[in-house]
Order: structure tokens, then C-alpha cells, then sequence
């Protein structure tokens, strides 16, 4: 038992984790420090799991849209209209739940818009999810008829400052949704569907599974997390910002996904090992500002991690190092 | 031993990947001339043996000759300097360059260091007729038949190299008119000196167009004969090595009393892709469809099963009208398909054979009721067994497993869903012999169960020792429903080429 969970423990991506720390260690001495200052915990560590958690929320809802070999272009999009809409509805007065519950379901109405293009006009989803890409930071931009719309509604602030048990709300937030998720996928039977559809639609269609209401529901499921992660910003900088807000993430999300070992190609996939995926990023972003190198290095850093990733990934790697004993058929 | 003059020669190969022993001490002759079927159940070693006399596999062990002298080929382009020239089964060319690229690609023609476009497309022309197609070479690959461009395929392999032709199961995907067709050619090429090996499943068409057969079985040679000398019994049972089961008709008892009707179609049509037909279909029945590719056989299984949507006529179940809109509503009713195309529409190639086989059932159950791992292993493990899957573990990859036994997985997957009536689409094209014994013995067992079936095949032999009644298509038309005595190769054959205007009882 104890030697199973150890092999589960020591894949790729925990181990690529923990390189990075240990680099961000040798360049920070301090990395690891954890102080306790007014009722929450403080740290570099820390910083990787507050900073994170939006691209991992993100990740949380990609890795079902890529599973389908679909992709969700809209995410950073969708984050920009559900802060603009909480924004500009607590600023108008309304009370918070109900500006939290109008960007969610913003949220989910643009999941579904996407799923709708891809599930029934059968658009290719890197294409349908462009639409709202350009067309979500217009509406934002509309909905805070510009201006960057700055509130002091303390819920607001607390889902994205606060915190509880000492730790981030939004960590908090994203490990709740990642329990969510993992559970709803893995202890239903939601997750084998997604893959089925993801590896073979017309034989998914031929067994008796409703791919387009999977379709529906993986790019509604993007959506809502974008949703949140769009709240999450909002609260952190108090206000929404059309231009900026998610800006670039749905970028992130991706290679958060493709890190856990999610191919785009669609098929099997992994919900913890995506939020690992963004959590190595930020380790990487949160360990090059504070080593104190100029953060320009976080670009070309990210770029020699993707190649990295792709070399590991590409055919010629497997070839060379094969990471599993390859099956054969048993001969009788 | 006498030292034949062979074309091209194997000596003692040997291969082992990994711990597995794929070729054992193989020898292989080929004369030039002769036509040699090279056969043997899926993982015998066929495929083996050919990558290594193409050089797309070193042997570790033993040598192969050109003409008598030992040759040492590292890729497949020096094999094909040395005259061997290869055909797959799909069609390795450009389907979106014209036909004369395809043709020429690699050692096109030049003049001044250009392509010689118009050279190109004259010596084209010749090539073309010589095979008996008269297609202009200018016109895109991709728009002709999967025939055509396989004959264009060998009409390149034979120009480049012109000395041994390798066609590794050329006919899968052909009808009985293009296999025929092919034939000629294979048989031309033959006269024309050419040595040419051919591997397939078919056993009618070793007998139709071979001169002499090896048979490999587990990697090791088992004989290498010439076929004049030898029965289809001979032949299955060196490649099998035991007597197979189901050699010569079954025959079902005509005086066993008729099950209840389970389905009656009633003028039930797709426009623009099957003509309307009637159909009723008993309890503990297989009705056999026949008809050549095309022929809208694929067709109307679809619209039973809802795939595609009838749009005219009506159906009953058990005497309750109902609609089959999807396949969903077919499942809900107890109905279950397995497709023409495995690979499009059969398997999850990336998920495991476990769950391939629980995914219809899961289906069934809906999101919210899942199996758990152990109910999952337990049904894998109960059709593993009584399918005789053949896999190394149920938590493999289904795409690692031979086209058989992913054949036995998918009807694995419909007989877990517990259905009463079942669409097989060409359940034995292109497995090997033990997979095609072993689903045979799985339609006559679920007949003989109750179940209601039908059974789409080429292989008219078959269809007659399991139907009891033959439905033949034509044209995207059911044109005659044959039953007792008219259960014959001989009658449906006649039935499938009839005009329309003499329709059989």
C-alpha cells in the first residue's frame, strides 16, 4: 500500500516541482521561510500558492475541455467580464452574493455559448473559442464603459485577500474546486466519458454516450472556473481592470495542462497533476522575482520550460528513454 | 540441400524484441515468377518477416540474399535499389497530389534541374495503361477509389524497384469486383517475371491467385508448400495447428419453432441512403444480410440502430411502436452495433481493454451510476474469459491488442449491456483465423440463446452456416429476403447480380 502511494508520489511532475523549489532555494536561501504575522501565514511559498491559484482554477476547467481535444481560448476572456460584472454590480449597490452569483453565471453562460459552437454547430473549438476571446474583453470593456472600476466591498476583497486558516483564499478556494472537480469526474463516470470522447467521438457516439451534453458540460465547467478565477482578481486589486484582468492566462492554462501530462491530442487526463502543472509555473515566476533576476527572464524561463516539456513529450524521447516496459499481446 | 536460385532469400532469421522471440530460425524463398502467399495468424511473425526483407528491421540472426548474394539493407530505400518493392494495406501515397506525382515522387523527371512536368505526365500515362487505368494522371489521388489508388501504389512499387513486389494484405478494403481486378494485375506482373508475395486473411484469395504458400506460427516456419498440392482444411490447420471448428456449414434445423417477433421494420428508409424496406425479426433468429460493398448494407444498419436517423416508415418493438432517433434509444431498447470500421468507430485506442468493454454498459447506467474498479474488472474479466480475449492485462491499451481480439472487446462491450438484439457489420473482416472461429461460435451461441442478430459479411460461406434467413442488398435496396432452401452461396450471389426487374421470391 505505502509503496503504491510512494510510486503515485513520484511522478514527473511532483519531482519537476521540487526542482524548481530546490533552484528557487539555492537562489533565495529564504525561499522556504514561513512566518505567522496577523492571523496568516507569510513566505515566498506562500506567494506560490496565492499567485497560482487563478491559473490553476483555470487549469482545473481546461483539462476537461482539452480531455475532449478541444481548447478553451476564451478563459482569460471570461475572467475580464465576471470581475467587470461583480464590479460594477457592487458598485451599483447590489449586495455581494448577488454580484458573486451574476459573474458566475456570466461565466457559465459563456461556457456554454463555447460548448453550444463546438457540441452542436460542430466548429473547431480553437476557432469557437476565439470568438468570445476577442468579444469577451470587448463586453468588459463595455460593461466598465472603460474606466477601471475600483469597489471597497469587503467580501469581494476577503475572496481575494483574505484568508482562512491562515492560508490564502484563493489557494483555499482552488483546493476546494479541485476536490470538487476530481471527485465529481473521477467518482462518477463523467471522466471515463470525457475521455472516450476525447479519444474516439464517432465510437463514443456508437456506444451510447451524449457526447454533445459532455461537450456542453466540459466548456460550462471552463467557464464557471474562469468565472471564479476573474472574481479572485478582481478582489485582489479591488477593482476590474477590462484590459488586463486575465490577460495572456488562458496561455498558462494550457501549458498548466500540458505540464500534467494532458495531451492536447485529447484522451486521458489528470485534474491534480494540472494544478501541479500550474503551480511549477508559478514557482518558477514567484522564484525569479525573488532571486532578484529582472522579471523579463520569466519569459524566456517559461519558454525553455515548454521546450522542455515537448522534448520529454515528442516521439523521439520515448523512444530513447522508454518510461514504460512496453506491453505485449501474451501468446497462448 | 539444393541451391535454388531464389529472387530473394531468407536464411535462419532471427528477431527478438525485448524477451520475445518474434522469428525463430526462418527461412523464406521467393522465386521470381511465382506468386507466394505468405500467411499465419496476427503475431505469427508475418509482418516481421516482411519489414526484414525491406529493411525496415535488422535480423539478429541469419541472413537474406538477392539473387544469391548476401545483401545487408539498412532502410527500406536500399531495398528498394535492390528491386523489392512494397504495397500496405493503406494506401501510403499523397492522397492531394495529382497521379502522376504520386507515381514519380522522389525521382521525378527533370530537365535544367525543374521537374519535367510534361514528361512526367506522358510516361505516367503509359504506366497507367499497362495496369488498365485510364485516368488522367494530372487529376488528384485522393478523389479515386481506395482500388485505384492501391493499383497505383503497385504500378510505383513495380516501376521503382521491378523486381519482388510485396503486398501486405492489399484486398482488406476492397470489393469483390476491385479484388478481382487486382488479381489480373498481381497475375500479369506475375507473367511478366516479376516475384511477387502476398499476404492476407482471406483464404479464397490465396487459393484464387498463389502459387505457393509459407505458414508461419509463432514465430517459428512451420511449412512452405505449392498450393496444388494442398485443401483450405490443410492450410487452416497449419496455421492453427488443430482442426478448426467450424469448417463446413453448421446448418440450422428449419423445423426449430420461430421465437416471437422482437422487430418490425415497416417501410423504414433514409432518404438519399436506403430505400425503404420491410424487416421482421424473431427471437433466437440472424438474419444475414449480403450484398456488395455499397450496396447499402452499412446503411440500413445504421438507421436500425439509429446512427443515422430514418426518416420515413416505422418501427415496433415487441408490438409497441417507438422511435430510434439515436443510438441512445436503440441502447435503451436492448439494441447493440458493432461497426464496419473498428479502428473510425469501434475502439478507444488510448483507453484500456477494461474499459472499452465496460463503456456501452456505463452508458446505459448513465453519469451518476458508475461501476467501480472491481465491478469494472469483473465484467472485463468475465468477457475476457468466456470471449477468450487474448491481452497481456485488462488495464492495457486496446489499440496494442491484434484487430481480433479488439473485435472480441467490442462484442464484449455489447453482450455487458445484457442486449436482445445485436448489428455485427463485418464482425470477421481482416482477423485472424482463431478470433473469426471463436465470434462464429459467439453468434451461433447467442442464437441459440434467443437473441435477435444480424449479421452483415462479405464471406458468403459464413453468412450461410449461421443465418437463418438471408436479406440481399442491392443498390441501396433490400431485393430479396432468402430463407429454407435458398439459404446457398449459389442463390445469393445470383440474387445480389440480378436485375431489378426479376426479383427473386
Amino acid at each position: 500500500m505505502t509503496r503504491r502511494l510512494l510510486s503515485r508520489l513520484a511522478n514527473p511532475q511532483l519531482l519537476a516541482l521540487l526542482g524548481v523549489l530546490l533552484i528557487n532555494w539555492l537562489l533565495f536561501p529564504n525561499f522556504f521561510r514561513i512566518t505567522w504575522q496577523d492571523g496568516r501565514l507569510f513566505g515566498s511559498l506562500i506567494d506560490v500558492l496565492n499567485r497560482g491559484a487563478p491559473v490553476a482554477i483555470l487549469a482545473i476547467g481546461m483539462v476537461g475541455v482539452i480531455a475532449t481535444k478541444g481548447v478553451d481560448l476564451s478563459v482569460g476572456a471570461v475572467m475580464a467580464m465576471a470581475g467587470a460584472v461583480a464590479a460594477t454590480l457592487v458598485v451599483a449597490g447590489y449586495p455581494a452574493p448577488v454580484a458573486v452569483a451574476a459573474a458566475l453565471a456570466v461565466g457559465l453562460a459563456c461556457g456554454l455559448w463555447n460548448g453550444f459552437l463546438v457540441a452542436v454547430l460542430d466548429i473547431q473549438p480553437i476557432v469557437a473559442t476565439l470568438v468570445l476571446m476577442v468579444a469577451g474583453r470587448g463586453i468588459a470593456q463595455l460593461i466598465t464603459e472603460g474606466f477601471i472600476v475600483t469597489f471597497t466591498d469587503p467580501v469581494l476583497i476577503f475572496i481575494g485577500t483574505g484568508s482562512f486558516l491562515g492560508f490564502p483564499m484563493a489557494a483555499v478556494i482552488a483546493l476546494a474546486l479541485l476536490v470538487l472537480v476530481t471527485l465529481l469526474v473521477r467518482k462518477t463516470a463523467l471522466g471515463l466519458f470525457i475521455e472516450a470522447v476525447g479519444v474516439n467521438r464517432a465510437a463514443a457516439s456508437l456506444a451510447g454516450i451524449r457526447s454533445r451534453m459532455l461537450l456542453l458540460y466540459v466548456y460550462g465547467q471552463s467557464g464557471v472556473c474562469a468565472a471564479i478565477a476573474g472574481i479572485i482578481v478582481a478582489g485582489d486589486i479591488r477593482g476590474a481592470d477590462a484590459n488586463n484582468a486575465g490577460l495572456w492566462l488562458e496561455l498558462d492554462a494550457i501549458l498548466a495542462v500540458v505540464i500534467g501530462g494532458t495531451s492536447l491530442l485529447g484522451g486521458r487526463f489528470s485534474v491534480p497533476l494540472a494544478v501541479l502543472g500550474a503551480l511549477i509555473i508559478q514557482a518558477m515566476n514567484t522564484g525569479i522575482l525573488v532571486s532578484g533576476f529582472p522579471p523579463e527572464f520569466n519569459l524566456i524561463v517559461k519558454a525553455a520550460l515548454i521546450f522542455l516539456v515537448l522534448i520529454i513529450q515528442s516521439p523521439l524521447a520515448s523512444r530513447i528513454m522508454p518510461t514504460r516496459m512496453p506491453v505485449r499481446e501474451a501468446s497462448k | 540441400m539444393p541451391d535454388e536460385q531464389y529472387a530473394l532469400e531468407a536464411r535462419g532469421i532471427v528477431k527478438i524484441f525485448g524477451n520475445h522471440v518474434a522469428l525463430d530460425a526462418v527461412d523464406f524463398g521467393l522465386r521470381a515468377g511465382e506468386v507466394h502467399a505468405l500467411l499465419g495468424e496476427n503475431g505469427a511473425g508475418k509482418s516481421t518477416l516482411i519489414k526484414i526483407l525491406t529493411g525496415a528491421y535488422q535480423p539478429d540472426g541469419g541472413q537474406v540474399l538477392a539473387d544469391g548474394q548476401p545483401v545487408h539493407m539498412d532502410n527500406p530505400q536500399q531495398a528498394q535499389t535492390l528491386g523489392i518493392g512494397t504495397v500496405y494495406q493503406e494506401v501510403n501515397l499523397l492522397p492531394n497530389r495529382s497521379v502522376a506525382e504520386n507515381l514519380f515522387l522522389g525521382h521525378q523527371p527533370t530537365r535544367f534541374g525543374l521537374v519535367d512536368r510534361r514528361k512526367m505526365e506522358r510516361e505516367s500515362r503509359d504506366i497507367l495503361k499497362r495496369y488498365g487505368l485510364e485516368i488522367d494522371p494530372t487529376s488528384e489521388l485522393g478523389a479515386y477509389s481506395v482500388a485505384v489508388q492501391q493499383i497505383v501504389a503497385i504500378a510505383r512499387a513495380v516501376e521503382l524497384s521491378g523486381k519482388v513486389l510485396i503486398l501486405d494484405e492489399p484486398t482488406a478494403s476492397l470489393d469483390r469486383y476491385e479484388v478481382e481486378r487486382l488479381f489480373e494485375i498481381i497475375r500479369d506482373l506475375k507473367a511478366r517475371g516479376l516475384a511477387v508475395v502476398f499476404i492476407t486473411h482471406f483464404l479464397d484469395q490465396v487459393f484464387a491467385v498463389a502459387d505457393r504458400v509459407t505458414i508461419l506460427r509463432n514465430g517459428k516456419l512451420i511449412e512452405t508448400r505449392a498450393l496444388d498440392a494442398m485443401s483450405r482444411t490443410d492450410v487452416v490447420r497449419l496455421m492453427l495447428g488443430k482442426d478448426v471448428a467450424f469448417s463446413g456449414a453448421t446448418g440450422v434445423e428449419d423445423a426449430r419453432p420461430m421465437g416471437d417477433i422482437l422487430l418490425d421494420f415497416s417501410q423504414y428508409g433514409r432518404k438519399r441512403s436506403v430505400h425503404p424496406f420491410n424487416l421482421t425479426i424473431h427471437k433466437g433468429e440472424v438474419i444475414g444480410v449480403a450484398g456488395l460493398l455499397g450496396s447499402g448494407r452499412t446503411e440500413m444498419a445504421r438507421i436500425m440502430f439509429g446512427a443515422d436517423a430514418a426518416d420515413e416508415g416505422e418501427v415496433a418493438i415487441a408490438g409497441v411502436r417507438t422511435t430510434i432517433a439515436r443510438p441512445t434509444d436503440a441502447i435503451r431498447h436492448g439494441f447493440g452495433f458493432c461497426p464496419e470500421d473498428r479502428k473510425a468507430e469501434g475502439i478507444f485506442g488510448e483507453l484500456s481493454v477494461r474499459e472499452n468493454i465496460i463503456i456501452a454498459l456505463q452508458g446505459k447506467l448513465g453519469w451518476f451510476s458508475a461501476l467501480n474498479r472491481d465491478e469494472q474488472m469483473e465484467i472485463a474479466g468475465r468477457f475476457g474469459e468466456s470471449m477468450d480475449i487474448r491481452a497481456a492485462s485488462l488495464d492495457m491499451p486496446i489499440k496494442l491488442l491484434s484487430g481480433g481480439n479488439q473485435q472480441k472487446v467490442i462484442l464484449s462491450r455489447w453482450l455487458a449491456t445484457d442486449p436482445a438484439f445485436l448489428i455485427l457489420d463485418e464482425p470477421t473482416r481482416g482477423i485472424d483465423v482463431g478470433a473469426h472461429a471463436e465470434i462464429v461460435r459467439t453468434i451461433n451461441r447467442l442464437r441459440d440463446e434467443g437473441m435477435a442478430l444480424v449479421v452483415i459479411s462479405s464471406e458468403l460461406d459464413e453468412v450461410v452456416a449461421y443465418s437463418t434467413r438471408i436479406v440481399v442488398m442491392r443498390d441501396r435496396e433490400m431485393v430479396a429476403e432468402l430463407n429454407g432452401e435458398n439459404i446457398n452461396p449459389g442463390v445469393i450471389v445470383q440474387a445480389i447480380a440480378n436485375h431489378h426487374d426479376e426479383e427473386l421470391a
